[in-house]
């Protein structure tokens, strides 16, 4: 394997890796707000001790997200070293604003976990938004620097010298709305329905135990309304995703719907894999014209195909596959959530079938699944390039070599620290069943936090 | 003052403060694990106490570090980014490990001796690591071949330089942490763990003191140009050995607060800051205007100016910001008698 390969293999590891904490590190402190408000509104000590334990998982997550966030900014540097030049020079801002926000996360992350209880309701209620509007706004700021590379704005390149920086013109990039909002909406999705996941899970085992049960129930219906909401959102959004590639982005379109010809009316292939050798999508089920709709609007819209780009611009043809289970996943959820709502508020059942409580336990992995299936999509179908049409990803890598014991090493710290997150979370939450908390009658809520 | 002063100035703000704030926080984490089997004293509990909400602070300085070095100086950062992939690699690699378990640490309570091992000792190797950056910038380790840099490591551990600047940064960090938590647990009116920061941080400053001449011995043999533009700032040296006097005869003076004990912790970590300062400005001065000698200049990697201009209108808006934030982190954590004296343990 040559260097390049190995290069975005170790990155790409650290990136799927850290996206796991970091969508989580988004998402969960939303669910910590909601709970927190509907606990002052309704004054059901319930929600508390959902907003409670919520954080305490929370801040296990952090204990990964944040080192191996900081692995991923600091590798850009280290294997990158030719694209970060030119992100120094023209798109530095969104990473230095970022940093503002890490320190509104930081600050009242610890405010919020080691000092709930010597602070009043609010200002718990205020630090825990604070909380999530720097976690978003990290997110909101890193998709920007990834937006920019899918369409790059605020300079020019003449006889390899970068001019005409305007830093502005790059930070609102023709993509950053779009890509910035997808990746939020979907972050907040995924906390929802990950907490939905485990909810729906604890009542299938604690069925016997009225109280036990009825508190994962409001979990539940929490994480689904939630869940459903930033799902039609980022749904919605995916749609605008799509038809900005369309006009920024064509061959990556092209490569995601499997199009090889250039026409109007184009169909949409889904499912399937992409042939090469027949320029087909094979297996697929073929919706006639609908392509060129969702591209533009309308049947006559022209979609570009493969064949009007050069075979080297070309990117991996598999992104297909990975784009059309992301999209595949995201309607199942919303789905679920549909069903979910009408099961429960205009049927007015009380329980859910089993076969949709299974439904809904499997929501919060397939978000995580999603999530990565997007990333993996949305960077590949970048190739060849990091800059598009600016600068090519084998021109940026790094020259020093050695790259396979570095890949080898990283990948087994991400082994040791996946799999002592997951012992610690069970390690706590097994030592510490809900029931405890939810028998001790105390008037002061917060006390539970401090401890 | 020009961008490329302002620009460096930032950067190594940033750099003080991290190298501050983390020297107590790999300090604590190590503290923590050594004093770990003493039930009685509350000396772990005291460095728990500082180290649970301020690691997330703090790790968020060594991100604005390396984001202000490259957008500041994209230059440097080709360079640096492509010498360091090897050693900045390990420091990531035990920062995860060290971060991790230090949170798990504080959940699973029935793992906590492992976890604070793997802490505590990664903690006092990622200094030694961190600290190896500043002397690579002295030049002699770095050769060209084909066009791309490359670290010599040969030649780089068996310089008496590197060895010198790696016992400074341990001596440091366990001087600090211990005189920073002597004043923690004095605040906090725990006299036992007191007396034994106190103790800790009296035989590690001297320690940390010859280490720093060491670097000035070794300095002017291995970075003539370094060494002879220090001098230029002797007074600066002076006044930070002064300070270091002052923070030794603070800890034997007459306690302000107990009458069972003696030393005033709270003036002997001001002047010892202050002495950590005052030597940097006088090694950062001197070290201008390159970033990497001979090769890489402030100048010569700036960023592009309209970057500049932006990134500084955001560092004023965004601190601007910030700062009450951080006064009232302050008040939460190192002011409040509540927070200080709990019983409970963190």
């Amino acid at each position: 394997m040559d260097d390049l390969i190995i290069a975005r293999s170790l990155f790409g590891t650290t990136m799927a890796f850290h996206i796991i904490f970091a969508t989580l590190g988004v998402g969960i402190p939303l669910m910590v707000l909601f709970a927190e408000l509907l606990y002052q509104k309704t004054k059901d000590r319930d929600y508390a001790v959902m907003a409670n334990r919520w954080t305490k998982g929370l801040a296990v997550l952090l204990g990964v997200a944040i080192p191996s966030g900081t692995i991923a900014g600091v590798q850009l540097s280290l294997l990158w070293p030719g694209f970060m030049e030119v992100i120094g020079r023209v798109m530095s801002l969104p990473f230095q604003i970022e940093i503002y926000a890490f320190f509104v996360e930081a600050l009242f992350m610890s405010i919020y976990v080691y000092a709930a209880d010597r602070i009043s309701a609010w200002m718990r209620i205020l630090s825990v938004t604070l909380v999530a509007i720097g976690a978003s706004a990290s997110a909101i700021l890193i998709t920007n620097v990834h937006a920019f590379e899918g369409t790059p704005a605020g300079f020019r390149i003449e006889n390899g010298e970068i001019v005409d920086v305007d830093p502005w013109a790059a930070f609102f990039n023709p993509s950053f709305f779009v890509a910035a909002g997808h990746v939020v909406v979907s972050a907040f999705m995924t906390g929802a329905f990950v907490i939905a996941s485990l909810a729906a899970y604890k009542m299938l085992r604690e069925k016997h135990n009225q109280r036990v049960y009825q508190f994962h129930r409001k979990a539940l219906m929490l994480g689904l309304t939630a869940g459903g909401i930033f799902s039609l959102l980022t749904a919605l959004n995916g749609h605008e995703s799509a038809q900005l590639l369309h006009e920024y982005q064509p061959e990556k379109l092209a490569a995601a719907e499997g199009l090889f010809e250039t026409q109007s009316h184009a169909p949409l292939a889904i499912g399937g894999y992409t042939d090469r050798e027949t320029q087909s999508v094979k297996w697929a089920i073929e919706i006639p014209w609908l392509l060129s709709f969702l591209a533009g609007n309308s049947f006559d819209t022209v979609v570009r195909g493969l064949n009007d780009f050069p075979e080297e611009w070309w990117p991996p043809l598999f992104v297909h596959t990975l784009f059309n289970a992301m999209v595949g996943i995201g309607m199942l959820l919303l789905l679920f959530s549909i069903i979910g709502f009408i099961w429960n508020k205009i049927m007015k059942r009380n329980t859910f079938p089993r076969p949709l409580m299974w439904g809904f336990i499997a929501a919060g992995p397939l978000s995580v699944l999603a999530i990565e299936f997007g990333w993996i999509f949305a960077c590949t179908g970048r190739q060849p390039w990091v800059i598009y049409r600016m600068m090519k990803t084998a021109d940026a890598v790094t020259q020093t070599g050695n790259l396979a014991v570095l890949f080898i090493l990283f990948t087994i710290v991400y082994v040791i620290l996946g799999i002592s997150v997951v012992l610690v979370l069970r390690y706590y939450f097994n030592r510490h069943p809900v029931i405890h908390e939810l028998d001790k009658h105390s008037n002061d809520s917060s006390s539970n936090f401090a401890q | 003052m020009t961008n490329e002063l302002i620009a460096i100035t930032v950067l190594w703000g940033f750099i003080f403060i991290y190298a501050v704030m983390a020297t107590l926080d790999f300090g604590a984490g190590f503290w923590s694990m050594v004093y770990m089997n003493r039930e009685k004293t509350k000396a772990t509990n005291i460095a728990n106490r500082y180290l649970s909400p301020t690691w997330e602070v703090t790790n968020v300085f060594i991100v604005a570090i390396v984001v202000a070095l490259f957008s500041f100086f994209p230059g440097a950062t080709f360079v640096l980014g492509t010498v360091l992939l090897i050693p900045g690699s390990i420091i990531l690699l035990l920062l995860a490990i060290r971060s991790a378990f230090l949170v798990f640490a504080h959940i699973a309570k029935e793992y906590k001796k492992a976890l604070t091992y793997i802490s505590g000792i990664s903690g006092l190797i990622i200094p030694a690591l961190l600290i190896s950056v500043l002397p690579i910038t002295h030049g002699g380790f770095i050769e060209t071949v084909d066009g791309v840099a490359r670290l010599r490591m040969d030649k780089l551990f068996t310089s008496p330089q590197e060895y010198a600047f790696i016992g400074f940064a341990i001596s440091s960090t366990l001087f600090l942490s211990s005189l920073l938590l002597a004043d923690y647990s004095n605040a906090a009116n725990e006299l036992e763990a007191y007396l034994i920061y106190r103790r800790d941080a009296l035989i590690l400053g001297p320690i940390s003191l010859l280490m720093a001449l060491f670097i000035m011995l070794t300095m002017k043999n291995e970075a003539t140009w370094l060494y002879e533009g220090m001098m230029n700032y002797l007074p600066w040296i002076i006044g930070s050995i002064a300070m270091f006097f002052i923070a030794g005869i603070a800890l034997f003076l007459p306690s302000a607060k107990h009458t069972t004990v003696r030393g005033r912790p709270r003036l002997a970590v001001v002047a010892i800051v202050v002495q950590y300062f005052l030597a940097s400005y006088a090694y950062g001065k001197a070290h201008l205007p390159y970033m990497i000698y001979p090769d890489v200049t402030i100048q010569s990697g700036f960023t592009h100016p309209n970057t500049f201009r932006a990134l500084f209108t955001s560092y004023i808006v965004g601190f601007a910001i910030l700062f009450p934030g951080f006064i009232y982190f302050w008040r939460l954590f190192m002011k409040d008698k509540r927070y200080l004296q709990q019983n409970d343990q963190h």
